[in-house]
């Protein structure tokens, strides 16, 4: 029994307007509206919707056989939501069949994973929500933006929750190895990661279409023998794609919604079933390992983070924006939070890329600037206006430094907090246990009883750090040493 | 070879892409070159190609003896090569200005006669047609055409024209209707036109008339920099500097400058802006700087030459040429071997070749401003470009570009 794990990818940028310098400090919205409706609207009516209507139709006619999964990125909900609201309708009614699986990303598309822990975390939760509460469901796999993965990011993934992960199944990485397995992290044993194989994806996203090909023209038909042909012991094949694929990179014209309503028929006569990303992990056993030192993703020819962070000016765009992401945290201006969002699309990054050949025409073809060094320079005047909008909403008296310190010794806290709180609730459970017996109860509830009324100075203000600190480092050396390694860690990390 | 220009005596992009070009085809193998000039100074580099210059070659009859001639015109070529031209003088032309050795006087510049010149160069090169044995004829701009025509006449071998400019750019389209008939003359009988850029290809067939598969392009290039150029001193410096380099003239687009410096310096004030070179515009352009209130921030430097011209690029930040019309424009590609960011129009030839420059509308202020802005205010934007700029023009040789002129003359000798 072999299976086809379908997923698709559905993301749109906020494309920025064209800011020139001087409307640094005058001008704070950014963005193209007419682009932006323009581009969402027209890929919508080609594909989203008519793609939707053909999945819907898949899963009325064969009953529950006929599933995929999507990921949607925040920004792109928000832009369906506004200019293409009947998607979203079309897309809640394919949800309630129970054969879409939604997965979970960051919300902004962003490259948070890479660059600051907190902010991924933070998003992710932001995405699950919205998800939650347009579909009811709630995402068990998670995709992070562009399929970017490594060790960390791994960990990470599986102290969220999730159960399991997708990525490119880059040859570097996997060498002799099939894509058609389930295999866990290193870094995260209970993590399970689906791999993309690329030459049956890139088969009908690339080559469907294309009359050069030895294969052309592909059919289901087709399609399906090549995996019925797989060893038997390859049983899953992730078919991982961007969902304009359907209708807009394979154009209606070129049958490609033809090709998918035959897929099921196909199938099942060759025994091959559809599965969800969440089915397959609960139902198909890892074969191995895999570490990923440094991140992969399934961008351009080196299948890593090249496409956003491979030349100067992208280094140092992704090293501005994210040096203000704590002050943004602690903000409450909405439009600041919004935009900060925006902002981060890994898309604006990809504009600056200043590859060559297939590379390079890939990347300019979704540009909407003509090179690479406008793409900067815009991108950077509106950062620098950002900027300066995030540091007003702080005094003017508190140099940056004082205010990273001050950040700094509040997380720290935090932290401390963290850990004393859970202390108290093991000590407090050792207490219930040891009702019966009748030795060391008094000094412990005594030592649970003060510390409540301790903790409330440390939240107040971080000045008075240091007498909360003493009276910690008394209760509890072992845990403080811990904290505080992380605490710094997590600073040096920063930095 | 006919040109016009030869370094170090260079008026302009001329005479250091015709240097250019010979000294790339001579790197190839295999070529014996001679270029003519209409007049030498004697310090032109030798070693890879025979200069003739045309005020010394004889038009009259005169009874010379060899020390007379060695000692008059010794350091430019050797006497007996006056002798040899003698021999083959075609007519009378005593009735012209000729001088104690029968040669006629030429300035070598662009003189108010220069018309007169240009017919006396090709009477010149009558002569040296007669003389020389050679298998291809190689004209550089319009200036030479003329000759050329007459040396192909002459000798019956084919002739190659080398398009380093049109009227259309040197006169933003008021044409001088007795250039454009040289220009077109000599582009109908050429056997080749070699055009500098894709641009300056499509002028030359759609504006001259001339049928497509006669024209190529062959895109110019750089000498590698000496140890020396790329080491000069420069004294230090507090502000940022943008500079505009060439001739102050309408085709330069140098008003579009001044509206970007205006632009900037509306924003940030640490910053520099020089215009060297002079021109028609220059008084113009000063007025207009001071109209705009930032003539405190707005420096002319005058003509550069040689040394100098590194020495500002040196001390510049940003590199900005405008030009309405470039048939190519190398200085951008002299800013980017000395490490400048460049900001190039997109109606400059060079454009087409160049990948780590910024370009923009010679019209459009607000993105040239942009750009400015964004080189010296984002570090990453200089660091990106100062070093893929490096890169990219080391790649840019005159060897490549000498090897495709010389498949072009192999397709018209052995056809």
């Amino acid at each position: 029994m072999k299976a086809i794990c379908f997923y698709f990818q559905i993301h749109q940028p906020f494309r920025l307007k064209t800011y020139r310098f001087f409307d640094i400090g005058n001008d704070h919205y950014y963005y193209d509206d007419f682009a932006n409706d323009d581009i969402i609207t027209r890929i919508a009516q080609r594909s989203y919707l008519p793609a939707n209507e053909v999945l819907l139709d898949l899963i009325k006619q064969y009953g529950n056989k006929f599933k995929v999964a999507f990921s949607i990125s925040g920004t792109a909900l928000e832009q369906l939501e506004q200019y293409v609201p009947e998607f979203i309708d079309s897309m809640k009614e394919l949800a309630a069949t129970g054969c879409v699986e939604f997965l979970s990303e960051t919300y902004a598309h962003s490259l948070a994973s890479l660059e600051d822990p907190d902010e991924f975390i933070a998003q992710v939760k932001e995405h699950d929500k919205k998800i939650y509460d347009l579909f009811g469901q709630r995402p068990k796999v998670f995709r992070n933006t562009e399929l970017i993965y490594d060790d960390d990011i791994a960990a990470m993934v599986q102290s969220m929750g999730f159960k399991g992960a997708i990525t490119d199944g880059a040859k570097h990485i996997l060498g002799w190895k099939s894509p058609n397995y389930v295999y866990t992290a290193a870094s995260a044993p209970k993590l399970k990661l689906l791999l993309k194989n690329s030459k049956m994806s890139d088969d009908i996203s690339f080559r469907f279409n294309n009359y050069d090909w030895a294969e052309y023209p592909l059919t289901a038909d087709k399609y399906i023998s090549w995996i019925a042909q797989l060893p038997q012991e390859e049983q899953l094949v992730n078919l991982f794609m961007n969902y304009e694929t359907l209708g807009e990179l394979q154009p209606r014209e070129s049958g490609i919604f033809e090709f998918i309503k035959a897929l099921p028929r196909f199938a099942a006569q060759n025994d091959i079933q559809f599965m969800t990303p969440s089915e397959v992990i609960s139902r198909l056993k890892p074969v191995g390992e895999l570490s990923v030192m440094h991140p992969i993703s399934w961008a351009d020819e080196a299948r890593d983070t090249s496409a956003w962070l491979g030349n100067t000016l992208q280094q140092e765009a992704v090293k501005k924006l994210y040096s203000i992401s704590e002050r943004v945290r602690l903000c409450n201006d909405r439009r600041i939070k919004q935009d900060w969002y925006y902002l981060q699309a890994s898309d604006h990054f990809f504009y600056m890329s200043t590859k060559h050949s297939d590379d390079g025409s890939v990347h300019s073809h979704y540009s909407p600037y003509d090179s690479p060094y406008t793409a900067f320079t815009n991108y950077m005047n509106v950062l620098s206006d950002f900027r300066t909008r995030v540091k007003e909403q702080f005094p003017a008296g508190v140099e940056s430094e004082e205010l990273n310190s001050l950040i700094l010794t509040i997380r720290n806290q935090e932290n401390e907090i963290e850990q004393l709180h859970r202390e108290v609730q093991m000590l407090r459970n050792n207490i219930v246990k040891d009702v019966a017996g009748d030795f060391k109860a008094e000094p412990l509830t005594e030592e649970t009883g003060t510390k409540p009324e301790k903790k409330a100075p440390a939240k107040k203000t971080a000045v008075k750090k240091t007498s909360t600190k003493k009276t910690a480092e008394k209760k509890a050396p072992a845990e403080k040493a811990t904290a505080k390694k992380t605490a710094t860690k997590k600073a040096t990390k920063q930095k | 070879m006919f040109g016009w220009e030869f370094p170090p005596h260079i008026l302009g992009g001329l005479g250091t892409a015709s240097f250019g070009l010979s000294k790339g085809m001579a790197e190839n193998g295999n070529m014996d070159i001679t270029f003519v000039i209409p007049k030498p100074w004697g310090d032109e580099p030798k070693d890879f190609a025979k200069i003739i210059g045309a005020n010394c070659t004889p038009v009259a009859w005169r009874d010379v003896n060899w020390d007379y001639v060695q000692s008059r015109i010794g350091n430019v070529m050797d006497p007996q090569l006056y002798y040899d031209l003698r021999d083959h003088i075609y007519s009378d032309f005593n009735y012209m200005n000729t001088n104690d050795l029968g040669c006629i006087e030429f300035s070598g510049r662009y003189p108010d006669n220069l018309l007169e010149e240009i017919n006396n160069y090709s009477i010149v090169a009558g002569v040296i047609a007669r003389t020389l044995n050679f298998d291809i004829i190689h004209s550089h701009d319009w200036l030479t055409y003329p000759a050329g025509i007459h040396a192909k006449q002459v000798s019956g071998k084919p002739l190659v024209i080398h398009v380093h400019a049109t009227d259309f750019d040197r006169s933003r389209g008021n044409v001088n209707p007795t250039v454009f008939s040289i220009e077109r003359d000599g582009m109908l009988n050429a056997d080749r036109i070699i055009t500098v850029s894709n641009l300056t290809r499509q002028t030359v067939i759609e504006k001259y008339g001339i049928p497509a598969e006669k024209v190529i392009t062959v895109h110019n290039a750089v000498e590698p920099l000496s140890e020396e150029l790329l080491n000069v001193q420069v004294p230090p410096k507090h502000d940022k500097v943008v500079t505009f380099l060439g001739r102050i003239t309408m085709q330069k687009g140098p008003e579009y400058f001044v509206e970007a410096a205006a632009l900037v310096l509306r924003k940030v004030s640490d910053v520099q802006f020089v215009m060297a070179g002079g021109g028609d515009m220059m008084e113009k352009m000063i007025r207009l700087a001071a109209r705009r209130g930032i003539a405190d921030r707005f420096h002319f430097a005058g003509f550069l030459k040689g040394k100098q011209v590194y020495e500002m690029l040196k001390a510049s930040d940003v590199f900005v040429m405008p030009s309405v019309s470039e048939p190519f424009g190398i200085s951008p590609l002299e800013a980017m071997q000395m490490g400048v960011p460049s900001i190039i129009s997109k109606q400059s030839g060079c454009a087409e070749i160049l990948e780590n420059v910024i370009k923009v509308d010679y019209w459009d202020i607000n993105a040239m401003a942009d750009a400015i802005y964004s080189i010296i205010k984002y570090p990453g934007m200089y660091k990106q470009l100062h070093e893929n700029g490096l890169n990219e023009v080391d790649q840019i040789r005159w060897k490549k570009a000498g090897a495709k002129v010389i498949n072009i003359y192999n397709s018209l000798v052995n056809p």
